[in-house]
């Protein structure tokens, strides 16, 4: 089984390489470009671990639809000539000092045994899953209506409350004076 | 996985793009030709090929049918020379071609097009890859393809192609909406018969053996129609090009071979367009609305199934074609109107509906 193997590396340095060239690129196109492309190879590794539908939402959700309109804020704003603006020395201290107890945290929970230590998955009784937890979308709908019925309603709750604060936002910019020609 | 296999998927995958891009690459021809009869003209008919135009009848009736127009045309593409205008941005300005044509063609693998028996009689369907996840992979790879527009306009770097781009990403993200609100109804109908599951295209096919669901949700259909129309960046929703007000839309700055890319893109999506429609709302390889498909349970039946759904396919591309060159343009601000105050609610008024009959007929 050597093909899933070239394939999760394929996938993880798609991933984690155009991750590091966002950060890195100065044209801010590029870097919302590349994190669809970041995106496409994480929805790769969802498929080789048999979620086809996490893969799907993500292509679909993120890659499809969020960062479209990511990318029109960009092009329309203008923001590429913003000027490079160096990170404050706290937040550099503390993000390297965070990822250092990340690896530390992983390789000490990867010491004992060679796979992160795995909790039950299985959350309803599928008798067809093809895997040891079910991975397709009836699956999905069956433990989000039932067991994870009340984070459900309540991520619903906030996606309204998001909603009706954008609606109440943009009709209050609406009332100011329209300027009078048009800007470039 | 061993060779074998892997180079059978290969060689079928080949042939699959190969039947799509021939069929792209007519749906010009046959745009043209339905345009020049719509219109009382007579449309392509001077090219020709030297040998095969000399035999007696055949020779020029083909001539008139304009079957050789597909391969000048597309010649004529690759050959002409390539301007790369000055004030580009180089390196968008040649993907967006690119990332046109790759959505378009990725669709095609979770697409049934007919059905094969085993030595048990049990009917599977005929499809590259039979994901569970047929219909939102679709959805997905598809919805990758407004990349191409907003990178050609911006790389354009001009006015009339930014416009272009915008307006046409702005159409198809708020079309997306309808598309799927249209979608959800197919899906819950053709879940509640036997409870399989699954979001797979023959699963939809298989839920319409007897009646078909453009008689059973027709709002549904409309809806999904009018959406799909609006994805295509088909006539009267083209604010891709639009070009009396627009010059030529997103690709006003390309020629030649990049133009002939979005070119076969568009018709790409079209057969794409075609088929799904077919599939979810026209009963797939079904025979007739009202009848079970009669195909024996051999290589024959199999044949025939693939027959027919071809069939179908090409009666909506030809739909698509009579559709544009029978409606005007829509102007913007009406094209944006109607997908949110018009589409939008009704879609969720065909879901709410259809979600409360489904449940009463499961009841009864």
């Amino acid at each position: 089984m050597i093909l899933p193997d070239v394939l999760f590396v394929l996938f993880a340095s798609l991933t984690l390489g155009a991750g590091l060239l966002v950060v890195l690129s100065r044209n801010t196109v590029t870097a919302a470009l590349l994190v669809v492309l970041s995106f496409v190879g994480i929805s790769g590794l969802f498929l080789l671990l048999d979620a086809t539908f996490l893969a799907a939402l993500q292509i679909l959700v993120y890659a499809g639809a969020v960062m479209v309109l990511f990318l029109f804020i960009v092009m329309l704003l203008d923001v590429e000539k913003t000027s490079h603006i160096l990170p404050k020395k706290v937040s550099l201290v503390l993000s390297v000092s965070a990822l250092l107890v990340m690896v530390i945290g992983v390789t000490y929970l990867l010491m004992e045994s060679p796979s992160l230590p795995s909790v039950d998955l299985m959350p309803l009784d599928m008798p067809d899953a093809p895997l040891g937890f079910p991975a397709h979308a009836k699956a999905f709908g069956y433990a989000l209506f039932t067991k994870y019925l009340l984070p459900l309603q309540t991520v619903g709750f906030l996606l309204l409350m998001a909603m009706v604060g954008v609606v109440v936002l943009s009709k209050s910019t609406a009332k100011a004076p329209e300027p009078t020609s048009e800007t470039k | 996985m061993d060779p074998i296999t892997l180079i059978l998927k290969v060689v079928y995958a080949l042939v699959m793009i190969s039947v799509v891009m021939t069929c792209a690459g007519y749906c010009v021809l046959a745009e043209r030709k339905v345009a020049a009869w719509i219109q009382g003209r007579v449309g392509p008919n001077r090219a020709s090929l030297p040998f095969i135009t000399a035999i007696p009848i055949i020779g020029p009736f083909l001539q008139k049918l304009g079957i050789w127009q597909l391969p000048a045309d597309g010649l004529k593409f690759l050959f002409k020379e390539d301007p790369v205008p000055g004030h580009v941005n180089k390196v968008y300005y040649f993907l967006a071609p690119v990332l046109a044509l790759v959505p378009a063609l990725m669709t095609m693998v979770a697409v049934p097009f007919g059905q094969y028996w085993d030595e048990a009689g049990v009917g599977h369907p005929l499809i590259l890859a039979n994901i569970d996840i047929g219909i939102l992979f679709i959805l997905a790879v598809s919805s990758l393809g407004v990349y191409s527009i907003v990178l050609a306009g911006w790389a354009a770097n001009s006015k009339y192609p930014f416009f272009g781009s915008i307006r046409a990403s702005a159409q198809m993200v708020s079309y997306e909406l309808t598309m799927g609100l249209a979608l959800l109804p197919v899906l819950m109908w053709a879940n509640t018969a036997d409870g399989i599951g699954g979001l797979t295209l023959s699963n939809v096919v298989a839920s319409q053996d007897g009646l078909w669901l453009a008689f059973i949700q027709p709002l549904s259909a409309f809806l999904f129609l009018i959406a799909l129309f609006a994805e295509t960046n088909r006539l009267p929703f083209d604010m891709a090009e639009s070009e009396t007000d627009l010059v030529g839309g997103f690709h006003t700055e390309y020629g030649s071979f990049k133009f002939g890319l979005f070119f076969t893109a568009e018709y790409a999506h079209i057969v794409m367009g075609s088929a799904l429609f077919v599939l979810l709302f026209l009963g797939g390889w079904n025979f007739l609305p009202f009848l079970a498909a009669p195909w024996p349970h051999t290589l024959v039946g199999s044949v025939l199934s693939v027959l027919w759904f071809f069939f179908k396919v090409c009666f909506m591309i030809f739909f698509f074609i009579w559709v544009r060159w029978t409606l005007p343009r829509f102007r913007y601000d009406q094209v944006m109107h109607m997908g949110w105050n018009t589409l939008l609610p009704w879609a969720l008024v065909n879901l709410v509906f259809n979600t409360f009959l489904i449940g009463f007929l499961d009841k009864a």
